[in-house]
């Protein structure tokens, strides 16, 4: 048949090559001239293996069913053999239809899934970020007060019983700004700075109290955080989350270039020692 | 404040999709936690009322035609965008990281397993008309199918049912989500008085005849643990 060398599409066994062939006709599925089909069906099988395809057994079982069909429709209706039971269920071509009706069902079912998968592809669910409330920081002692803080650097001072001879002029070995940039670089690399830490290093009474001013100014400009875990524990600094700048920008009037910039730079040490 | 309003927030702030058990628990475990009459009051609710706040909450906002809207799949409901915003969202996110799509046998089979379920490999084959073993050990491995158990007849053979993972695949709500799921579970054929076989057409009146054959299976009685009010079991 010329209209079949064009053919290539794919089909999934035999019902699905049925489906077509009948669809070509133009006709409802329970009105097709079965053995029209059945002609152009084993004209299919030929092609196929004209074209050395292989050719699946169902689609051979198929052809067979098919020309049993014709075969019994060359016979007048009274020299046709007696099939056991006169049942309309033994009807060849009623099984055929009703096979091919089914199928055809869930092809269409198979269809809706197809395009629902496709559907599926294109919808994102919203997954909200968790909300980060800062879990572990929650329980300390949130407002460290400043006495807490002043007890705890004149405990510090108290190791340097000496005070320095007012008379003797000297040079500021250490500068309130000096301090606030090097407390600001040790929190660039870690995450939790000791109170005691903070002020092991200091060598006199004077760096401790310039040390002290830098951390208060800190403090001022909210820049960092001073927390205690819990009543008489360690106190720890640590770097002021991002969402602190943004109430800092509401509630100060100062204006807004001055939050994030170094603070060295923009704010002139206070209290020049 | 009204349950919809509370449940609606909770989902929206969700960062999975949550089953009505889940809608429940936080309602509970949050009375547990209060002294407030009201707060206390939520803790008896039913699920058939979540159902229903749910079910109201999603025509609400499909009526709403918003950009998103409230979807259940597999019995959990979250927030999902609306399809058509796909492409700036994959400009967005990227591709969803998907398998492969299904062949056209795959669907088929997948279809008849989720019509008719529970199956055996025969049923299949007997509506394909194919053998698909090969398709059914893909459907097994992605995990769109799992065994059901042995059916009661000759030889015992292995049934088969579709999974939770395959309504999350496709996006359903339940197995009463297929689409056209009355018709396909049980498919009245009505043969025609006349067959036309000959090339002579047939003599005329086809339709309407008496004769209703419906196919075996009538699994109007669906698995429970996959559908939306009594969520899946884990």
């Amino acid at each position: 048949m010329p209209e079949n060398t064009v053919q290539l599409e794919i089909f999934e066994g035999p019902l699905d090559l049925l489906l077509y062939l009948v669809k070509k006709e133009e006709v409802d599925i329970y009105e097709v001239n079965l053995t029209r089909i059945a002609t152009q069906f084993i004209d299919f099988i030929e092609q196929m293996r004209s074209l050395d395809l292989d050719i699946a057994g169902e689609f051979l079982v198929m052809a067979s069913t098919l020309m049993y069909i014709k075969s019994r429709e060359l016979l007048p209706v009274d020299k046709q053999a007696l099939v056991e039971d006169e049942d309309d269920e033994d009807d060849p071509r009623w099984d055929l239809i009703r096979q091919l009706v089914e199928y055809k069902k869930f092809k269409d079912a198979a269809g809706q899934l197809q395009v629902k998968e496709a559907l599926q592809e294109d919808i994102f669910a919203r997954v909200p970020g968790k909300p980060e409330f800062e879990r572990e920081e929650s329980p300390r002692h949130p407002n460290l007060s400043i006495f807490e803080i002043i007890g705890a650097v004149s405990s510090i001072l108290k190791r340097y019983h000496q005070r320095e001879e007012s008379r003797d002029v000297f040079a500021d070995r250490w500068t309130v700004s000096e301090k606030i940039e090097n407390i600001v670089l040790v929190l660039k690399t870690k995450a939790v700075l000791q109170f005691s830490e903070l002020f092991g290093q200091t060598t006199s009474r004077v760096e401790v109290v310039v040390t002290f001013l830098a951390l208060l100014e800190l403090m001022r400009l909210k820049q960092i955080r001073v927390t205690q875990s819990e009543p008489f524990s360690e106190i720890e600094i640590t770097e002021a989350p991002r969402e602190d700048f943004a109430t800092t920008k509401i509630e100060e009037p100062t204006p807004p270039s001055d939050i994030g910039t170094a603070i060295p730079i923009v704010q002139p040490p206070l209290f020049p020692l | 404040m009204e349950l919809k309003s509370i449940i609606e927030s909770i989902l929206f702030s969700s960062q999975k999709p949550l089953t009505v058990r889940e809608l429940r628990e936080v309602l509970s475990v949050t009375a547990d936690k209060s002294d407030d009459i009201f707060i206390n009051s939520l803790k008896k609710t039913k699920d058939e009322e979540l159902q229903q706040v749910l079910a109201e909450l999603e025509t609400e906002h499909s009526l709403l035609g918003r950009s998103f809207r409230l979807a259940c799949v597999a019995g959990a409901w979250q927030f999902v965008n609306q399809p058509e915003h796909a492409p700036w969202l994959k400009t967005l996110f990227g591709e969803k990281i998907r398998p492969p799509r299904l062949s056209q046998a795959g669907l088929e089979t997948l279809a008849i397993i989720a019509y008719r379920q529970p199956v055996t490999r025969a049923e299949i084959e007997q509506i394909r008309g194919v053998a698909v073993d090969g398709v059914m050990q893909t459907m097994l491995d992605r995990g769109l199918i799992e065994n059901a158990g042995r059916a009661e007849v000759i030889g015992r053979p292995m049934t088969y049912r579709t999974t939770v993972d395959f309504l999350e695949y496709f996006g359903l709500k339940n197995l009463e989500d297929l689409p056209s799921a009355d018709e396909l579970r049980r498919i009245p054929v009505t043969k025609p008085k006349t067959l036309v076989t000959a090339d002579a057409v047939g003599t005329g009146e086809v339709a309407n005849a008496e004769v209703v054959v419906e196919t075996e299976k009538e699994t109007t009685d669906l698995p429970a643990e996959q559908s939306c009010e009594e969520e899946p079991k884990a």
